[in-house]
């Protein structure tokens, strides 16, 4: 049995998530001893046909060539995980989903009739199933080779699916919403960045999206309480996972 | 009666133990709050600051006296080091006859706990007595090796309720040296005879009468001021409300963030997690804080047990009040306020508790 072989895939992205896979640096040296990379353009053009055992995708599906393609990617992977925003969620791009397609394209290009994307940017698993997701904006480069060791081990990858809170606390963070007054994301959000907001004092952008159960109308009220106005409340919900349900939902509300 | 001394300035017991080679953590300034980390210099020892402590709500500020221990707890408790939130269990490494396992050893040098409060106190026992009936030696290994320093309380947080719990604000025992921080100096109570060696070279002078019931006087104040109280039959009361509509009241106030159950000095739970690495040839058992506010936390074949948040909650809070005395011999509640202040939706257990028990 030769090395498992992966192939890693882009769809409408800004590319960030595949650079923290070679931003692994001494790992992505082990990396590439344990597995056979067949198909990552953002690192080699030699590419492989597939099958693959397992595929990353990167990005969200904008276009009819793109919902054909995943499905192709889909039908040639033993196994399909999601990384990033965008695949998980829409990505920034979802923010388009809020408004008139056509009135954006006229607002934004010379030939709007050009532009032929689809009415919304959606997640991968719109699409095709997936086998697991890594959320972030980045994805976390400590995810990214879990994900590949458990793959490689046959077992149940170890990836967050508590709140941010919890990666707070377990790091000693002192919150930021009780001690300062800082409106965060973080009760309702996935673990997994590391707590880089708070360690340093800002709130939580929500890069990581929903976490499991998040009570997004409780997190509103306290965001109120904090002095954030409806319109502030909406655009903190709708950024990099504004197509994520909870958060889409919850800005919808505010607006 | 125990032996008392005066002393005018905590930090030249703090100078002392650091000069002896101890590791010392007492609460310091970061990050806008109190918390119990190594002290490299006896200046660390903040002085002079208060703390305003509500419903999700903690703030620090100038006090209006130079008083070294007004400011209570904050939100990392003991058990930060106690109970460390991640720790290695064991590693595994692949070799000629299959693999060996080594387990981790650590490193805790003789420390001392300077600061240690009434409601905490109560928190390392009763954390001591969960792990003891576990048998996981570890948190008891790290208490063996450690002094503990306590200061009674002079002062209340708004949020503080250890009278009605009966676990402050004086420290009774399970301390070697208690502090009482009077107008004419701090009174040092000798718990143990390990404490009495703690001040051994210092020529401290014998405390007064007069000093002793200052010390009293301002450890009673600090209980009177109190405006928090558990009620006394809610360890019987709470399940009876388990069909309470008030539980799903909270949960839609409910942030499942788990704030709570991480700055319980109590709150013990933990999940295993194995690890492997890419070359197959190292694997790695961890231990982490878990808490019940998460659905994984009792997930089972088709699901968690506790599916809604109300369940959730009433599964906490229930437990912490009530089944604790069942399993453990006493509350698991010490009443230092914590998942008041801490929480961001400023859930208040004790209001919380008052209505579920009087029929709300």
């Amino acid at each position: 049995m030769g090395a498992p072989r992966i192939a890693i895939w882009k769809f409408a992205s800004c590319d960030g998530c595949q650079l923290s896979l070679l931003d692994c640096e001494e790992a992505l040296l082990e990396l590439a001893g344990a597995v056979r990379i067949s198909h990552f353009l953002e690192a080699s053009s030699r590419v492989e046909a597939g099958p693959y055992d397992l595929s990353l995708v990167e990005g969200s599906i904008t276009t009819a060539q793109d919902a054909v393609r995943i499905r192709e990617i889909r039908a040639a992977s033993a196994r399909l995980v999601t990384i990033g925003a965008c695949a998980t969620a829409g990505g920034i791009q979802a923010l388009r989903d809020t408004r008139d397609l056509d009135a954006l394209k006229r607002s934004v290009y010379p030939d709007p009739a050009l532009i032929e994307v689809l009415e919304r940017s959606t997640p991968v698993s719109d699409h095709v199933a997936v086998d697991a997701e890594l959320r972030g904006c980045p994805v976390s480069r400590r995810d990214l080779l879990e994900l590949v060791a458990a793959s490689l081990a046959g077992r149940r990858p170890d990836l967050p699916d508590v709140a941010q809170c919890a990666e707070c606390k377990r790091a000693g963070t002192v919150c930021v919403m009780v001690a300062t007054g800082t409106p965060c994301l973080g009760p309702v959000t996935r673990a997994g960045c590391g707590n880089l907001c708070p360690r340093i004092g800002r709130g939580c952008y929500g890069c990581f999206g929903p976490v499991e159960g998040a009570n997004c109308a409780a997190m509103s009220a306290q965001l109120r309480d904090l002095g954030m106005t409806a319109g502030e409340i909406m655009a903190l919900y709708r950024g990099f996972n504004a197509g994520a349900q909870p958060f889409a939902e919850e800005a919808a509300r505010h607006e | 009666m125990r032996e008392c001394y005066a002393l005018d300035d905590p930090r030249l017991l703090l100078e002392n133990f650091l000069a002896a080679g101890w590791r010392v953590i007492a609460p310091v300034l970061s990050e806008g709050a109190l918390v119990p980390d190594v002290v490299q210099d006896a200046d660390d020892l903040p002085r002079g600051i208060l703390d305003s402590q509500a419903p999700g709500h903690y703030r620090l500020e100038e006090g209006a006296t130079r008083r070294w221990f007004d400011a209570v707890v904050g939100p990392r408790g003991w058990k930060h080091w106690l109970h460390p939130p991640e720790r290695r269990l064991w590693r595994a490494l692949r070799n000629e006859d299959g693999f060996e396992i080594r387990p981790e050893v650590e490193d805790w040098p003789p420390t001392i706990f300077f600061g240690v409060r009434a409601c905490d106190l109560a928190a390392i026992a009763r954390q001591a007595e969960v792990f003891r009936r576990a048998a996981d030696p570890a948190h008891a290994t790290r208490v063996s090796a450690t002094r503990i320093v306590a200061v009674n309380c002079g002062r209340s947080a708004r949020t503080c309720f250890c009278v009605s719990t009966a676990t402050g604000p004086r420290a009774e025992d399970g301390f070697d040296l208690a502090l009482t921080e009077t107008d004419e100096g701090m009174l040092v109570e000798v718990g143990t005879d390990a404490g009495a060696s703690l001040l051994e070279g210092l020529g401290l002078r014998r405390a007064s009468d007069h000093m002793r019931a200052r010390a009293r006087a301002r450890i009673a104040e600090a209980a009177a001021s109190q405006t928090r109280a558990l009620p006394k039959d809610v360890a019987k009361r709470l399940p009876e409300a388990a069909e309470s509509p008030r539980w799903e009241a909270i949960a839609k106030r409910c942030l499942h963030c788990t704030n709570c159950t991480a700055v319980c000095p109590t709150c013990f739970c933990t999940d295993i997690v194995d690890r492997t690495d890419l070359s197959d040839q190292r694997a790695e058992r961890w231990e982490r804080w878990d808490s019940c506010f998460t659905p994984g936390f009792s997930e089972v074949h088709g699901g968690p047990v506790r599916s809604s948040g109300a369940a959730r909650y009433r599964q906490w809070m229930t437990h912490k009040l009530s089944g604790w005395h069942q399993q453990f011999g006493t509350s698991g509640c010490t009443g230092c306020g914590r998942c008041i202040t801490w929480c961001p939706a400023g859930i208040d257990l004790v209001a919380e508790a008052r209505a579920l028990t009087e029929g709300d």
